[in-house]
């Protein structure tokens, strides 16, 4: 960090400071509480799964959310970051996960975007601009290719460029690896330490564990909106990187001691010698362009069981769902419901014979949003007496027996008209807990079923799911959120990049072994 | 058939041919723009009909052209301040306003037309003429292309500003990152709304225009439905000119020479049904269409309201 007293005012005092910020959206908690400390000449590494509110905490610093709690402190001074350009001129330029670069345009184009309007761009500035920055940094970036022609590795570059050329003091990074070849994720690590020695500070947000050890200084995770623990850098360097590893291990997946949601797991009694209600073997998914396929799945699910499957978001834990329930084509493998074969069945076969899934997606394939919560109770019978004679809805059948539903799974709803779309995630959730487990039922699948909810609701989700087992129904649960896991199933298997690891017996050191599986290290 | 292919017939084909290509020439420009900018602009035809009902009404009762040229743009900037305020500020559907302000314009101008005129239908006098010298004596391109009213040959060199705009000013830039990706100009800092704002008031203004010539040059009076879709053939330019203003020119041309053809072809008094005749210019939009809409690029945020924050 030689370089660093070049930098004007760059002593060790933080660039930007959040003291107790948070962010609500309808139903959720995006962030809640969050303190950060962000240093010139450190990579900050955010960290945490989908859903732990990494993405908020950008769009608060970078302008486009504003804080509804506590404060945002640059250089110092309590600050209001109140839009893009505002940020831009507080020197904080941010690389989003989605390009922000306009592909119809030229690299020089996008780098010239944004200055006054009445002005010419100003190419020839700008080109002595970029040599100086790219020969320091060791890139090359052709300026008059056209965006759409460049690779996505050469187009992040061209981004973090950007943030150079514009004089950024905090450079912020979201999930920058995911779109990145191994190679492109190795020399993006090195550029990042080229700019941390130029004194520049860097927040690197991801959710693996290995880039976060092998690139960062310092780290902070994150979990369900909330900072769950910090590695500040002395202690990072102190450590080797499998120590850091499994230092992380422990704040991701470690127990809270003032965790609201700890709750002693029940003992069920599983009748150990009764036949399996769900047996699934050598299943497979053949891979497509942006989804990992499924490989050689076999498990087992006795009545009142509760399987669960753990894994990081996006190793085929909806693949798998969907090819159970019959939405996703297997490409091998057996599913057996009750002893009999369904694989080559239908979704609606599997559906009557007691296959039910309830999806993580409540809004988009769950419910029809502006559809009365009454219609969706049923909207997988719909044709089916008594709620549909001779092609004619019985609106008084439909009433009688949502209103009934709505009483007993406490959908809080202003009347059966309402459309399910205005309800809170909670209430959508209520109103597929009712339907998916309505008569019939023997397997179920829930796909994270408590994302996104809020704590009442995700409790109240716990137990149905907890008393639907004890009724004697099989349940395979699928979550992100290994509290959850640990506090409900039976068993937990684990899941990467579409294959089960391993599977573990939800006793005492489970935690460890399945937190272990989950990022590839032995149990 | 001896006087079809006289000196004189071509000339004045020719002729006709630049006047009508004019106002498809401005339309197409204005919509250009707006499209690159991310806003589709059906609206484009009741801001050619207001500019062309307020372009004669500033020339009828003030005696200038260029005032009338002047009421006329006022009026299109008048209309795209309602379709800006509604479809870029409150992010309605630029389709749906689009439609209901042309339908809206094409009866307000025939209303209002209907009680100051009543049924007549006064004339301007005949528009001067500025000849360019020694050009204008070419043998029949001299008198076709040399010899109209000065607002020509600015719309003509609007053609080249235009092109200056898009490819070396700062503004081009923002206008086509505002089409093509309104997320990435926001984040650079540029506010996505006023971009789009400038970009569809500045349509109105070329429209109405536009119209301000239909009515005042082209026909020298103002009747109900004068613009008879010259602002969706502007539309249609814009969309095959893939975001270049020469070519806007240049299919403005053809449409100029198929209108032309029809009158002309009355005229010479050709042994074909009206009919048929008057079909030529849709003709031509329908081959040009199958021809070349195949390869028609539009920007990536054609049509969509920006919001920021959502994705």
């Amino acid at each position: 960090m030689g370089s660093l007293s070049s930098l004007p005012g760059a002593d060790k005092r933080d660039i930007v400071v959040l003291e107790g910020v948070t962010k609500r959206f309808p139903g959720i908690v995006a962030n809640d509480s969050i303190d950060l400390s962000i240093r010139p000449g450190e990579v900050h590494v955010l960290l945490g799964e989908n859903g732990a509110g990494k993405s908020t905490l950008i769009g608060m610093l970078s302008g486009l959310l504003q804080p509804d709690e506590g404060r945002i402190l640059v250089d110092g001074k309590l600050t209001q970051i109140t839009s893009p350009r505002h940020a831009l001129a507080l020197g904080i330029g941010t690389v989003f996960q989605h390009m922000m670069l306009v592909p119809a345009l030229t690299v020089a184009e996008n780098l010239l975007l944004g200055g006054p309007w009445w002005q010419r761009p100003r190419t020839e500035e700008l080109e002595a601009r970029v040599a100086e920055i790219t020969r320091s940094l060791g890139i090359t970036v052709k300026l008059h290719a056209k965006v759409s022609e460049l690779s996505l590795g050469e187009q992040q570059q061209v981004e973090i460029l950007r943030a150079m050329v514009r004089n950024s003091r905090l450079l912020i990074l979201d999930e920058s690896t995911s779109m990145l070849t191994p190679k492109g994720i190795d020399e993006l690590g090195t550029l990042m330490r080229r700019l941390v020695e130029q004194g520049l500070a860097i927040v690197f947000i991801t959710h693996k564990l290995k880039e976060a050890a092998a690139f960062g200084d310092r780290i902070s995770v994150l979990k369900l909106g909330r900072k769950v623990g910090e590695i500040p850098s002395e202690r990072f360097r102190a450590l080797g990187e499998q120590e850091i590893i499994s230092e992380i291990v422990e704040l991701m997946f470690g127990k809270q001691k003032d965790d609201p949601e700890a709750v002693e797991c029940p003992i069920r009694t599983i009748c150990v010698e009764a036949a399996p209600l769900l047996q699934v073997a050598d299943l497979a998914v053949a891979p497509t362009d942006n989804t990992p396929g499924l490989s050689s799945i076999s498990f087992d699910i006795r009545p009142g069981e509760i399987l669960g499957i753990a894994g990081i978001d996006g190793n085929g834990q909806k693949q798998l769902a969907e090819a159970l329930a019959g939405q996703r084509v297997a490409t091998g493998g057996s599913v057996r419901l009750e002893g009999t074969a369904i694989e080559m069945l239908s979704v609606g076969e599997r559906r009557q014979r007691g296959l039910r899934y309830l999806t993580d997606d409540r809004l988009g394939e769950g419910t029809v949003g502006t559809f009365p919560v009454s219609i969706n109770f049923f909207l997988k019978q719909v044709g089916a007496a008594p709620f549909w004679r001779n092609g004619f809805e019985q609106r008084a059948e439909i009433d009688k027996r949502a209103a009934q539903l709505v009483r007993e799974y406490d959908v809080r709803t202003p009347s059966l008209k309402t459309p399910v779309g205005r309800l809170s995630g909670g209430n959508i959730q209520k109103v597929l807990l009712a339907r998916e487990l309505a008569e019939g039922a023997k397997v179920v699948i829930f796909n994270k079923p408590t994302y996104g909810l809020d704590l009442a609701n995700t409790l109240a989700s716990r137990q149905r799911i907890r008393d639907t087992a004890a009724r004697g129904l099989a349940i395979l649960l699928i979550s992100t959120d290994l509290e959850e896991l640990l506090s409900m199933c039976d068993r937990i298997a684990v899941i990467a990049n579409g294959a089960l690891v391993g599977t573990v017996e939800n006793v005492d050191d489970a935690r460890t072994k399945v937190g272990r599986l989950m990022i590839g290290l032995a149990a | 058939m001896t006087g079809l292919f006289s000196e004189v017939f071509l000339s004045a084909l020719m002729f006709g041919a630049v006047t009508a290509a004019i106002p498809l020439l401005l339309a197409g420009l204005g919509e250009q723009m707006s499209e690159k900018a991310g806003v589709l602009n059906i609206g484009i035809e009741g801001m050619m009909l207001a500019g062309a009902y307020l372009g004669f009404v500033g020339a009828f009762y003030s005696g200038s052209l260029w005032l009338g040229f002047l009421t006329g743009a006022a009026g299109g900037v008048v209309v795209a301040l309602i379709m800006a305020l509604l479809c870029v500020r409150i992010g309605l559907n630029q389709i749906v306003i689009g439609i209901a302000l042309t339908l809206g314009l094409e009866g307000l101008t025939a209303l209002l037309h209907h009680f100051q005129f009543s049924r007549s239908y006064p004339r301007l006098p005949a528009a001067d003429a500025t000849v360019i010298p020694l050009l204008s004596d070419i043998p029949v391109f001299g008198p076709a292309f040399f010899k109209h009213h000065l607002i020509v040959y600015l719309a003509l060199a609007l053609v080249f500003a235009m092109g200056y705009l898009y490819r070396h000013t700062q503004l081009g830039l923002n206008l086509q990152a505002a089409g093509d990706k309104p997320a990435a100009l926001d984040v650079a800092g540029i506010d996505v709304i006023k971009t789009r704002t400038i970009a569809v008031l500045t349509t109105g203004a070329l429209a109405g225009l536009g119209g301000a010539y239909l009515a005042n040059v082209g026909a020298g009076l103002f009747i109900p439905f004068i613009s008879n879709g010259a602002g969706f053939l502007g539309i249609v330019l814009a969309m095959l000119a893939r975001g270049r203003p020469v070519w806007v020119l240049f299919g403005a041309l053809l449409f100029g020479v198929c209108l032309s053809l029809t009158t002309a072809m009355q005229v010479a008094g050709i042994n074909i049904p009206t009919d048929v005749i008057q079909m030529l210019p849709f003709l031509a939009v329908m081959i040009m269409l199958v021809l070349f809409g195949r390869r028609a690029s539009l920007p990536a945020a054609l049509g969509i309201p920006y919001e920021r924050g959502t994705r």
